[in-house]
């Protein structure tokens, strides 16, 4: 095995145990943002779509690298836009609420 | 290592513990909406960080330049704009379907390293397998979750799809699957294996989201949710880059617990979701076959604002026929004009009211429903003692008193106690059974009167009714 691929392995797994850590149980209320905010960030993919961009040197490849860079930037600028609203929705009410109390 | 991988390195370092923290933040409700900006600050960090890495490196050609700011623009502007219009109702199939794309971006990264080798390369364990397993799991979330977002958005029958043999072709085609991993990963480069891979894994995707019912959709988003995360980390290998593989390992664990979690507050098992043909998501839409007993007391609109009219503590519980029918905004001019009158009106939320696990708190807060008057079922059990009227919209199961007892279906399921109250009226289309496929005697009970209406349309007109009685 190579020194780059233990590594690899090495911070794969760690992510894995850093994942299962950090979603202790959380609120219904939160898990459907929860997923969306999951799911913007496996976005993260975006970078390798620049990094075949990059490679491509033929038509079979550049547009091999037009989907991906495509599909990537769907999920990520929709994930993120979309999670935003729905948790836009929780804490607009509580501050709209302070604005209130604040005018009495 | 040069100064430029150093610093690159560690940049996405730091967008890695964005991540963590982000999704860390994301458990609270005060803090999510932080998080998730938190996770969007690494994103950029990122994003610049490869952007300036491509420049300094220089091997990107025009043409790559121009197909790759057009597929991001493209995208951006797709996805942003999906993001921004799409109603609330609409969010679940909308997070499917980038989840989807998510996957495919992954797989294209798979094919695309695996064709650049050129035909008849040698290849080492080290590059096949991570390509093999970033293509089968990207492919098999690509076409898995547009079938989900076809099965929510109604474009694909709801309904679990099954058809003879269809055993049989599960197991050829993941037969078919792991030969092109023997393929792939014993001999040399050939465009053909990772055709097969791909083809295969996309045709597994149908056969394992297909039979699922539309009510289960949503865990099944879920666990595809958590299988991208890992197609994205094997892609991380593929390249070699380690902030995908970070990211990509963070969604796959944080997804599967998350999956796990939305099961259990549904009251369900994986392992029986995915075994699939049970849950027929829009029920209520089913054949005139359930005829309403006899002893079940109609009662209508008019009937119900007159009782609203002269009570003191109103209970609204919504479910997911409340969702379907789109009837939140109906719901929330009902309250405003009870409350108006000074009659105390509140939400009970069961967990997995909505679509999905806290959907119904979402759609609710998209139509201005105050925060306070949202009961979680912890708080709401005990209010409704209380209740004069409990106003049941397009919710079943969550409101079965046969969960209490053993030996069925929904035996141990966490319910709203929505039977100690002094009244119930509930709004059903018809007599039809929830997803669990369960009688539910709350129905039959003397102090409740069934009004049978579209949630949208019977709203409207009980809205109507009461305002007659309140003026």
């Amino acid at each position: 095995m190579s020194e780059e691929l233990f590594t690899n392995l090495a911070i794969f797994v760690l992510s894995l145990l850093v994942g299962f850590e950090v979603m202790s149980k959380i609120p219904a209320t939160l898990q459907t943002p929860m997923m969306s905010g999951a799911n913007a960030i496996h976005g993260v993919v975006v970078v390798g779509a620049f990094v075949i961009a990059a490679e491509a040197n033929s038509w079979p490849f550049y547009i091999l690298a037009f989907l991906g860079a495509f599909f990537a930037a769907v999920n990520v600028a929709g994930g993120y836009t979309v999670t935003d609203r729905m948790l836009g929705m929780f804490d607009r009410k509580p501050a709209a609420k302070q604005e209130e109390a604040d005018h009495k | 290592m040069s100064a430029l991988q150093t610093v690159s390195s560690l940049i996405y370092l730091i967008s890695a513990v964005c991540y963590v923290l982000g999704v860390h933040m994301m458990r609270s409700p005060k803090t999510a909406r932080h998080g998730n900006g938190l996770s969007a600050v690494g994103m950029f960090l990122a994003v610049i960080t490869i952007i300036v890495t491509i420049i300094v490196e220089g091997t990107i050609d025009s043409v790559g330049w121009i197909v790759l700011i057009l597929g991001l623009a493209l995208g951006i502007l797709y996805g942003v704009v999906k993001a921004r219009k799409v109603p609330m109702t609409d969010v679940p199939q909308l997070v499917s379907l980038f989840n989807a794309v998510g996957g495919g971006a992954a797989a294209v990264i798979g094919i695309f390293d695996y064709l650049l080798k050129g035909d008849g390369a040698a290849l080492s364990l080290a590059f096949s397998l991570p390509v093999f397993l970033d293509v089968v799991i990207g492919g098999i979330t690509f076409s898995g979750s547009l079938i989900a977002t076809g099965k929510l958005s109604g474009k694909v029958p709801g309904k679990p799809i099954t058809f003879p043999g269809a055993r049989l072709l599960n197991i050829i085609v993941v037969i078919a699957i792991l030969v092109s991993a023997w393929f792939m990963m014993a001999s040399t480069t050939n465009v053909w294996y990772v055709i097969l891979a791909l083809a295969m894994s996309l045709i597994f995707g149908l056969l394992m989201t297909l039979p699922i019912g539309g009510a289960d959709m949503p865990v099944v988003v879920s666990l595809l949710n958590a299988f991208t995360g890992l197609a994205v980390a094997f892609a991380g290998f593929v390249i070699n880059n380690q902030v995908l593989i970070i990211a990509g390992a963070l969604v796959g664990a944080a997804g599967t617990i998350l999956t796990l979690q939305m099961a259990d507050a549904m009251n369900r098992s994986v392992a029986n979701i995915l075994a699939g043909g049970f849950g027929t998501g829009d029920s209520d839409t089913s054949s005139a076959a359930d005829a309403v007993p006899v002893d079940v007391k109609e009662t209508s609109a008019d009937d119900i604002g007159l009782q609203l009219a002269y009570a003191h503590n109103v209970m609204i519980v919504p479910g997911y026929g409340l969702a379907a029918a789109q009837a939140q905004h109906e719901v929330a001019e009902l309250a405003k004009v009870l409350t108006d009158k000074g009659i105390n009106v509140d939400y009970a939320i069961h967990p997995v009211a909505g679509r999905m696990p806290g959907h119904m708190n979402v759609l609710l807060a998209d139509v201005n429903v105050p925060y306070e008057q949202m009961k979680q079922l912890d708080e709401a059990n005990p209010m409704f003692e209380n209740t004069d009227v409990s106003l049941v919209i397009g919710a079943n199961d969550v409101t079965n008193p046969l969960a209490r007892e053993s030996g069925n279906e929904i035996s141990g399921m966490p319910i709203l106690d929505v039977d100690k109250s002094k009244s119930v009226v509930v709004i059903k289309r018809s007599m039809s059974t929830g997803y669990a496929g369960v009688q539910n005697p709350l129905f039959s009970m003397d102090n409740t009167q069934m009004f049978f209406s579209d949630a949208k349309k019977g709203l409207q007109d009980i809205v109507a009714a009461t305002k007659q009685y309140l003026e």
